[in-house]
């Protein structure tokens, strides 16, 4: 019963998922940037660019110069988030990858980390005065997920293990569209429950963070306006228009 | 004015505590039915103002790239909250950053997501009502647009277009402010910001000749409308008769002379400020830009170059070739930016900043200076906002930060830096910039001087600074009118070309 839900549960929540994110990638890929808006010093070159967003996206660079606290806890959450993620391939992999393999043990010290930096992100929400002040319900209930999907992990792995054989054998069925039992454990339904809600929130909530920043024109556009004219095609319509 | 007082300085410079509600209000002077409309804007608030706000914002959403990645990629992390010169004068919690956003965001999410939709409570959404309309109206006009939280927000999220487009909107349905307007106005009906008509410019510049002529004994030329000049100046229309602007109008006349550049202003387009850009909008940025396209093209000059001011700078820089067609590298078959394109000489930068021009002449070492003449003062160099953080000069990023300073150094034995962290990219907003120098907002400049006017305590303390440099009309004419209430000298900034033109020797070398 419950590895049939599921199955239905995780096909849907991935499909919204995929389909959610593309629809929103498509719209920011197709909105114009009619105005040349980089925040300067900005680096003249695709290259440049390049560098400056990857320094962004895996540094976190901006917020590294405007708060340290915040800098030091988000940078542990994603980048254990990061490790975490790459090491539950190994359910959907058989044989697992090498270098999979290879991040097991750091994975499990991830989960950690990550634990660690989101309650570290929390504390900040719920006790710095400003930060408070700009938070709605759902910035809260977004940690709350995540610290829940962590915790879950964590426990299955560490308090009550759940059969994690059972668990692969399960996703790689659900890959070939081959249900298998899962194992009925309450740990494993509320961390895969818990999966699930955070497939469907992502493209529909401030998680579209990680795929805006790649599209911030102030990030992303090369400091050239002199050099080449950049112009919009709505912006283009006027000066048919007009001259 | 008697009652306006500045705000203590911090002991140390924390983040300020929270005072909800105390820049609450009913914003600056609403613009008259006569000046909406002069600009094709509906006289006054419409009707159907509810379902008008939220079809523009569809239509930005659209049009905006900017617009529509900032509403949605914010996650709250609170990195800018600290940031604004606004938040930390007024204290006030809507002019933190992101929570100014969020005033827009929340009807964003509201009407165009989902979850905003379904569940507005749970993610901060909500209907958009009169009294949001007029908290827009009031905390808008309470942002200067200097892109100071765009530098620390990971995602660059740039409040200023959310500004813009707040204001965008509110122009849409009538409801736009009387300052920033009336001044558009102007512009379109006499050429420049101040009214100025023609022969008034020129009565002006030929006093300036005389000025020049008594105190250094050379002829020194302030050309206007001359057909066939190389160079086309455009420049604030502050510098024609504002203190300090004028003496660095005359640094540029003096730079000019000593190199024998053939020069001209024009008296249909003597504005080089833009206003369309502060209230975000493309028609009337590009209307206003394209009186220098037409200038340039009917005054047959092979060169444009923009004097001290900073939004102009930003959209000379950034927009112009965009919107007018000056600049260079236009596509072979785009006709509109080749005409002028054509005619302008591309072994020069186009358009080129007064300082990169001015800074291309010390290397080629076409110009000298006596330092010496500047001795009594000891320089600090406040940068300015969209100079700082939406344009460059010279071909190195950062050149914005280093041409001027060099100029100075040229110019002058004494200079200091002020603090790291309000310099360069992190500079602070002078408090006036984006539309909100007026009188109407007094209150809001004083208060958002505070973080420029402690680090100035600072090097006036610690070095005994007694001149602030700066390059932007807006700044020249906000701290001549705050620095009084700091307790500091009215006089104590001023333009770069005004040290260069105390330093400069005009005679035969
Ligand atoms: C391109 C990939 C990503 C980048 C560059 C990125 C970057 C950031 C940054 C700079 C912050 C602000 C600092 C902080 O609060 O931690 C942040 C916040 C956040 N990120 Fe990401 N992120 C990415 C992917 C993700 C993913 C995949 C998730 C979730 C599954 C996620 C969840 C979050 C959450 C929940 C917050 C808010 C934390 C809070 O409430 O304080 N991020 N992200
Ligand atoms: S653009 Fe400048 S004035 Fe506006 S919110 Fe950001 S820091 Fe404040
Ligand atoms: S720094 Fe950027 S993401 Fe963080 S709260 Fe401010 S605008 Fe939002």
């Amino acid at each position: 019963m419950a590895s049939t839900v599921f199955a239905i549960l995780f096909y849907l929540a991935t499909l919204l998922f995929v389909v959610g994110l593309l629809y929103r990638i498509n719209t920011y890929a197709r909105t114009p940037a009619p105005l040349k808006i980089p925040t300067t010093p900005a680096p003249t070159t695709t290259g440049g660019v390049v560098l400056r967003m990857t320094r962004e996206v895996v540094f976190f660079e901006s917020l590294f110069k405007s708060n340290l606290w915040i800098w030091v806890f988000g940078m542990l959450f994603h980048a254990s988030l990061a490790l975490v993620t790459l090491r539950h391939l190994r359910y959907f992999t058989e044989p697992v990858w090498g270098w999979v393999e290879f991040l097991q043990p750091f994975g499990i010290y991830a989960g950690i980390t990550m634990l660690l930096g989101l309650l570290g992100l929390w504390g900040r929400r719920l006790f710095v005065e400003r930060i408070r002040y700009i938070s709605t319900p759902s910035d809260h209930l977004m940690l709350v997920l995540l610290i829940g999907i962590a915790g879950s992990g964590l426990m299955m792995k560490f308090v009550a293990h759940t059969d994690v054989i059972a668990v692969k054998t399960y996703f790689l069925g659900l890959m070939h569209l081959d249900i298998q039992a899962l194992p009925a454990d309450l740990l494993l339904i509320v961390h895969l429950s818990l999966v699930v809600a955070l497939l469907v929130v992502f493209p529909f909530s401030k998680l579209l963070h990680a795929p805006g920043v790649f599209f911030s024109p102030t990030r992303n556009q090369k400091d050239d306006p002199r050099e080449k004219r950049h112009l919009s095609a709505w912006a283009a319509k006027l000066e048919s228009e007009k001259n | 004015m008697a009652d306006i007082v500045a705000p203590a300085y911090r002991t140390i410079p924390i983040v300020p505590a929270l005072k909800p509600g105390s820049m609450e209000g009913k914003g600056p002077f609403v613009a008259s039915e006569k000046i909406n409309e002069a600009l094709g804007f509906p006289g006054q608030l419409v009707e159907d103002w509810h379902d008008k706000v939220i079809a523009k914002m569809g239509d930005l959403l659209s049009k905006y790239r900017s617009f529509r990645v900032f509403m949605d990629a914010c996650v709250h992390c609170g990195a800018c909250s600290d940031k604004c010169h606004y938040f930390i004068g007024t204290q006030d919690p809507k002019n933190m950053p992101v929570a100014r956003q969020d005033l827009m965001r929340s009807v964003y999410r509201r009407y165009f997501t989902l979850p905003g939709k379904l569940f507005p409570k749970l993610v901060g959404a909500r209907d958009l009502t009169r009294e949001v309309l007029d908290e827009w109206y009031n905390y808008y006009n309470q942002c200067s647009e200097c892109r100071r939280c765009s530098v620390f927000c990971p995602y660059g999220i740039d409040t200023a277009e959310i500004t813009m487009a707040a204001r965008e909107i509110l122009d849409s349905v009538g409801y736009g402010q009387k300052y920033s307007n009336e001044i558009i106005g102007k512009v379109h009906k006499i050429g420049n910001n101040l009214g100025l008509p023609g022969p008034a410019l020129e009565d002006t510049l030929a006093g300036l000749e005389e000025d020049v002529k008594d105190a250094t004994g050379i002829d020194v030329k302030f050309p206007i409308d001359v057909k066939g000049a190389e160079v086309l100046l455009i420049t604030p229309s502050a510098d024609f008769f504002a203190e300090p602007h004028i003496d660095s109008l005359i640094g540029y006349a003096k730079v000019f002379h000593a190199t024998g550049t053939s020069w001209t202003l024009s008296s249909m387009s003597s504005e080089a400020g833009n206003f369309g850009m502060f209230i975000g909008n493309y028609d009337q940025l590009r209307t206003i830009a394209m009186r220098i396209r037409q200038a340039a093209l009917e005054l047959g000059v092979k060169r444009i170059v923009v004097g001290e001011c900073g939004h102009a700078w930003r959209v000379a820089y950034s927009f112009w070739n965009t919107l007018t067609g000056v600049g260079d590298g236009a596509d072979a078959d785009d006709r509109f930016a080749q005409m002028l394109q054509k005619q302008l000489d591309h072994r020069y930068k186009q358009p080129m900043h007064i300082c990169e021009f001015t800074w291309d002449m010390i290397q080629d070492e076409r110009l000298t200076f006596d330092k010496s003449k500047n001795d009594k003062h000891i320089i600090t160099f406040h940068d300015s906002c969209n100079v700082a953080r939406g344009s460059r000069m010279g071909d190195m990023p950062g050149g914005q930060f280093e041409i001027p300073r060099n100029i100075i150094k040229a110019v002058a034995n004494n200079f200091v830096e002020m603090a790291p962290n309000t310099t360069r990219e992190q500079t602070f907003c002078c408090g006036g910039g984006g539309g909100l120098l007026t009188d109407d907002l007094i209150d809001l400049r004083v208060k958002g001087a505070l973080p420029r006017m402690e680090v100035l305590k600072q090097s006036v303390d610690e070095h005994g600074v007694n001149f602030m440099a700066t390059i932007c009309a807006i700044c020249k004419a906000q701290f001549t009118k705050v620095l009084p209430i700091y307790g500091f000298e009215r006089k104590m900034v001023g333009g770069v070309h005004q040290l260069v033109s105390n330093a400069i020797q005009l005679g035969p070398k």
